[in-house]
């Protein structure tokens, strides 16, 4: 009888230990099926989308003061939102820890992340994903306090260096050190304000992230002058939107929309001219803005899909300048390919 | 229990049994019906939980197994009990994260028990003063969350000076924002044999102990331990130390570059998690040794001091046997607390198995055993701690009727 009774408490310890186990990837909904649009239609018959953005990081996800999330990013989840439902505010936004982003879209919770992440190999392949593009072309660099004096990078050896745990930033870093035979302490510190403070309070001598993330948060100290981004940048991180991997669909119409952007700057198609410019001559502008053809549909969308997206948010250069020019990011290799830049969209036909 | 061992009367078997009845009358077919009902229905839901995880992980193409941990890590660790390099495994990097935790945990244990017990008297103390300071730190240091006092614990160490400003209060000593830098002597293979003789000669001065017990049990008369215990833990790893030389090489830290070289560091992140679990858990130990030390009767200690017991050896001999009694059980829970809520590190930087198996199961996006990984490291340092605590609570119980 005891030894019976002992299994059974053995047993229900067990389920307890199995439901901690099993909850992240088994929340809310079924394994997607292949072929049809599950996402799509999950978001259609729910009304509203869900974006997953970062917890909080100046010109790309951020709350204002009324609580309205606005960035670079939340422009993306915006966009998406307009092309299913001619509405932007039909959006739900979750912040996302670095750490929680990617069990978030695995399970369901979200339906798209637009938050910062780098395209890699092993992300597209093994965790389950489809990156859909580059919206931001980011690398790894370094900020010091500018009393320090440190003019680069290679001046950092024996330095301490602040790093947020979970990234690429983290595995960069090693490499970078590595081969460049630099010894440094690592500060390992999970949330972005904790890090930022540690660095800041002189726990490190410099904090590592994306350059852009080094100039939202320089932008955000009292005084920005104090601290300098160092010259060089040690990685390549595109950042894109993602989706499950399951729903090509889905992932054609993000993919598209950004093309969509891109192609109305390089139009010059504005939120302010896209009234004027439905008449225009074009053919490709005729295509883009639903006059002629029928594009949106092979989207799965409403053929005026990118005439809305421009007149509510605006085109890629727009969303640029919105966001990220007041925080003193440069457009860079963000530029369009006309312009020297990398950001080039194939054609709308 | 002990009571029928003692009786014999009542040593033979209880009830004389019955064969067995197949019939919902028979109390132990009911029994044996509901037990094989719920292990069957757990074993259900358990079986569902896992298909289900398999078929989803499957699904969306979601790698599963243990195959990372033979894999490059690639991740930087600030500080680390053995030799670890980012171009070494994730099994290496996990390992020394459950050293760190380890680590913060045994030292943690130590420090709580003794600030804890110092606590838990001082509150029972006749001064005024001493028992109500006691009093006070106790209820606040109860009463606020853990993460809210490593926060403050580790701010205040940030708010140090720089290592170029750094406080110097004795020679060799630096106190910055980097942590605490002190004095150490080059360790070479004489001290490692010290070290040896010294484990040796404490284990020899228990035995020792434990003879002198006996005989003292044979004839009554005590026997003094502590010269032949001084003798053996300190002299005799002395001797082998001259032995080999004396070989003494300090290693004081200096500063060179952005920091101190040499030297031993405490770092802030494990200062500021030692400090918070330490201060947090001797709170509520000073409750328990508190309690324990109430729970022995006032009468003992009189009728102690009518044998002409002295009032340390009342307390060693008494009262201390009859309190541990008390307090050892809720000690352990104490103990297991202080190991898991480490795990907190997390919060202030310092890499334990949770911050490195976080950041493991992010490069490799194997959420389930990364998780898996965590829960089986602190069921096993929780079991073990149990299992010890259990095996000296029943080394201590006194034999009762």
């Amino acid at each position: 009888m005891k030894a019976l009774r002992l299994a059974v408490a053995c047993a229900v310890g067990g389920l307890a230990l199995a439901a901690t186990m099993t909850t992240p990837t088994r929340a809310q909904q079924p394994a997607p099926a292949a072929g049809n649009a599950p996402t799509m239609d999950a978001i259609r018959a729910r009304g509203t989308l869900i974006c997953g953005v970062t917890t909080g990081l100046a010109g790309f996800a951020q709350p204002d003061s009324q609580g309205v999330w606005r960035g670079f990013d939340v422009d993306y989840c915006r966009a998406v939102a307009v092309a299913l439902f001619n509405d932007a505010n039909r959006v739900r936004y979750v912040p996302t820890t670095a750490q929680a982003r990617f069990t978030a879209l695995q399970s369901g919770e979200v339906d798209m992340l637009a938050r910062n992440t780098t395209w890699t190999l092993s992300r597209d392949t093994s965790l389950g994903f489809d990156f859909t593009g580059i919206n931001f072309y980011d690398g790894q660099g370094f900020m010091v306090k500018a009393s320090t004096g440190v003019r680069t990078a290679r001046e950092l050896e024996g330095a301490t260096i602040c790093v947020q745990p979970g990234t690429t930033t983290e595995q960069n870093l090693t490499d970078w050190a590595r081969a460049n035979r630099i010894r440094f302490t690592p500060v390992v510190i999970e949330r972005l304000e904790e890090v930022v403070q540690a660095y800041v309070a002189g726990r490190c001598d410099a904090y590592t992230t994306d350059v852009s993330g080094l100039a939202a948060t320089r932008s955000a100290q009292p005084n920005p002058r104090e601290h300098t981004i160092l010259p060089d940048v040690i990685s390549k991180e595109p950042l894109g939107p993602l989706v499950r991997h399951g729903d090509q669909r889905f992932a054609d119409l993000l993919r598209w929309i950004h093309f969509g952007l891109l192609g109305a700057e390089e139009l010059g198609i504005t939120s302010a001219n896209v009234q004027q410019r439905m008449t225009d001559a074009n053919p490709e502008v005729q295509r883009m803005l639903g006059r002629s053809g029928d594009l949106g549909r092979m989207l799965g969308v409403d053929n005026a899909w990118m005439a809305n997206i421009i007149r509510t948010v605006g085109n890629y250069g727009e969303i640029f300048a919105r966001n990220l020019e007041p925080i003193g990011i440069q457009r860079g290799p963000n530029a369009l390919w006309t312009q020297g830049g990398l950001q080039y969209s194939p054609p709308f036909r | 229990m002990s009571s029928s061992a003692a009786d014999p009367r009542f040593a033979s078997a209880g009830p004389p049994k019955r064969p067995l009845r197949l019939s919902w009358g028979d109390e132990r077919v009911r029994g044996i019906f509901w037990q094989v009902l719920v292990v069957g229905i757990v074993g259900t839901v358990i079986w569902w939980l896992w298909s289900n995880t398999v078929h989803n992980l499957e699904v969306r193409r979601i790698a599963t197994g243990f195959g990372f941990l033979s894999r490059e890590a690639g991740l930087p660790i600030g500080e680390s009990l053995i030799e670890y390099d980012p171009s070494n495994t994730y099994l290496r990097a996990l390992t020394v994260g459950v050293l760190n935790t380890l680590k913060v945990a045994v030292i943690g244990i130590v420090l709580a028990t003794i600030l804890g017990t110092v606590i838990g008297i001082a509150r029972l103390s006749n001064n005024w003063l001493l028992s109500k300071l006691a009093g006070v730190y106790i209820e606040v240091i109860r009463d606020l969350p853990l993460l809210l006092q490593l926060l403050f614990w580790y701010t205040i160490l940030q708010g140090l000076p720089g290592p170029r400003q750094a406080l110097n209060p004795v020679d060799g000593v630096f106190l910055s924002n980097r942590g605490m830098k002190l004095p150490f002597i080059e360790w070479t293979a004489a001290h490692w044999w010290t070290l040896l003789a010294m484990v040796a000669g404490i284990a020899l001065t228990w035995a020792y102990a434990r003879v002198m017990r006996q005989r003292q049990y044979a004839d009554g008369q005590p026997r003094k331990v502590w010269p032949a215990g001084l003798a053996l833990i300190v002299g005799v790893p002395l001797a082998v130390w001259v032995a080999f030389g004396a070989p003494f090489t300090p290693d004081i830290p200096v500063l060179r570059g952005f920091n101190f070289r040499g030297g031993i560091t405490v770092s802030p992140e494990f200062f500021a998690l030692l400090i918070g679990l330490v201060t947090y858990t001797a709170g509520f130990i000073a409750e328990v040794v508190r309690a324990g030390i109430q729970s022995v009767q006032h009468g003992q200690w009189e009728a102690a001091q009518a044998l002409g017991l002295r009032r340390g050896e009342i307390l060693r001999k008494i009262v201390m046997p009859q309190a541990l009694r008390v307090i050892i059980p809720p000690l352990t829970s104490n103990y297991l607390n202080l190991t898991k809520n480490s795990s907190l590190a997390v919060a202030i930087g310092y890499q334990d198995i949770v911050s490195i198996a976080n950041t493991t199961l992010n490069q490799t996006g194997q959420a389930i055993e990364g998780i898996a990984i965590i829960m089986l490291v602190y069921l096993t340092i929780s079991l073990s701690i149990s299992l010890f605590m259990n095996w000296y609570n029943a080394k201590i119980a006194l034999v009762e009727r």
